[in-house]
């Protein structure tokens, strides 16, 4: 049984002289390209030619999902926080779809500690910022008096992301795990039946049975936790503001 | 110049050996949010039964809090994570950087 959990490869590398790496571009930045690119072609599609009065299906939905994010926003953060809707709609659609790539044969970007921490990075900086915008620099600087609130301030943006890491990152290893498990299971049936496995090397049971499994940690996890994460996001801006 | 090596390859086994126990230990830790988040998809179940009108919200509400329960499992997968494939006590041990 052969487990091999690999993080993100190097894709472009700027090597010296002596070839040491001096700058190197990893897989999960250009899986995200690629993700940013689907995103944009999706915004131009859905968004040509619009109409005042729609005409066709594809304005509907463009109107259709600008309409949700907003009754979204104005639910859970209140109308004078509207303007954060086109940021919450962006990281979700970069989060949704940067999970759900792995359908498709690319790596999670998700599966990836570096990206998760930078998108709760900068869910922090929002954070902070509402804060001071709506209370004050001394009421803001004022609340570390209790240093409890540092803990608490450092916790939030650690637990965001290691959260969204943690669901991608265990499915995939939960994946690959079984993966192994199913190949040592065919192997050994060959075995069993008495035909040679390096002839034979077809796992016949890797066949179908982690497809339901992916049901699970792919489509669902990677929905609801994309899902947790703009709701976590509005549910801190709202508490800054107050 | 040959014991050394011998001493620091059963160093090594140990470390390797101790690193999957704790490994395991680490997600004992899922122990605890199994509990909570069956608990809380009870309570969702109980107030959906009684009622039904606030299916909805009462559903997406309940998933929300099942992903904040699953954090201190999700801690305890890292730490077994960086135990298993990031080896940071053999690397101490061999005086690598990093």
């Amino acid at each position: 049984m052969n487990v091999e959990v690999q993080g993100p490869k190097r894709m472009i590398s700027l090597l010296s002289d002596d070839g040491s790496i001096i700058f190197s571009i990893s897989e999960s930045v250009v899986t995200g390209w690629i993700v940013i690119l689907i995103v944009l072609v999706l915004c131009l599609v859905l968004t040509k030619d619009l109409k005042k009065i729609p005409e066709t299906k594809r304005q509907c939905a463009a109107e259709y999902i600008v309409k949700t994010v907003n009754n979204m926003i104005e639910s859970n953060m209140g109308r004078d926080l509207m303007g954060y809707a086109p940021y919450i709609a962006a990281v979700f659609s970069y989060i949704i779809i940067g999970t759900l790539i792995s359908m498709i044969g690319f790596r999670s970007i998700t599966a990836d500690i570096s990206v998760t921490g930078g998108l709760a990075l900068m869910t922090f900086t929002l954070i902070t910022y509402t804060k001071i915008r709506y209370n004050g620099v001394g009421k803001y600087l004022f609340s570390f008096v209790n240093p409890l609130n540092i803990i608490s301030e450092v916790a939030t943006p650690v637990s965001m992301a290691l959260r969204l890491f943690g669901n991608v990152c265990g499915g995939m290893i939960i994946t690959m795990i079984l993966y192994g498990a199913l190949g040592a299971l065919s192997a050994s049936v060959y075995g069993l039946l008495g035909l040679n496995a390096d002839v034979y090397y077809f796992n016949i049971f890797q066949i179908g049975i982690p497809a339901v499994l992916s049901i699970y940690f792919d489509l669902f996890s990677g929905a609801i936790q994309s899902y947790v994460f703009i709701m976590l996001t509005m549910a801190y801006i709202k508490m800054g503001k107050e | 110049m040959n014991s050394m090596n011998e001493a620091l390859l059963n160093a090594q086994a140990t470390v390797l050996a101790a690193q999957a126990i704790g490994a395991g230990l680490a997600m004992i830790a899922g122990i605890g949010p199994g509990i909570g988040e069956g608990f809380a998809v009870g309570k969702a179940i109980e107030t959906i039964g009684r009622q039904p009108e606030i299916k909805g919200t009462a559903t997406s509400t309940m998933f929300i809090g099942c992903a904040v329960a699953e954090t201190t499992g999700i801690y305890g997968l890292f730490v077994a994570i960086v135990l298993l494939w990031m080896n940071p006590f053999l690397k101490l041990l061999t005086g690598m950087p990093g």
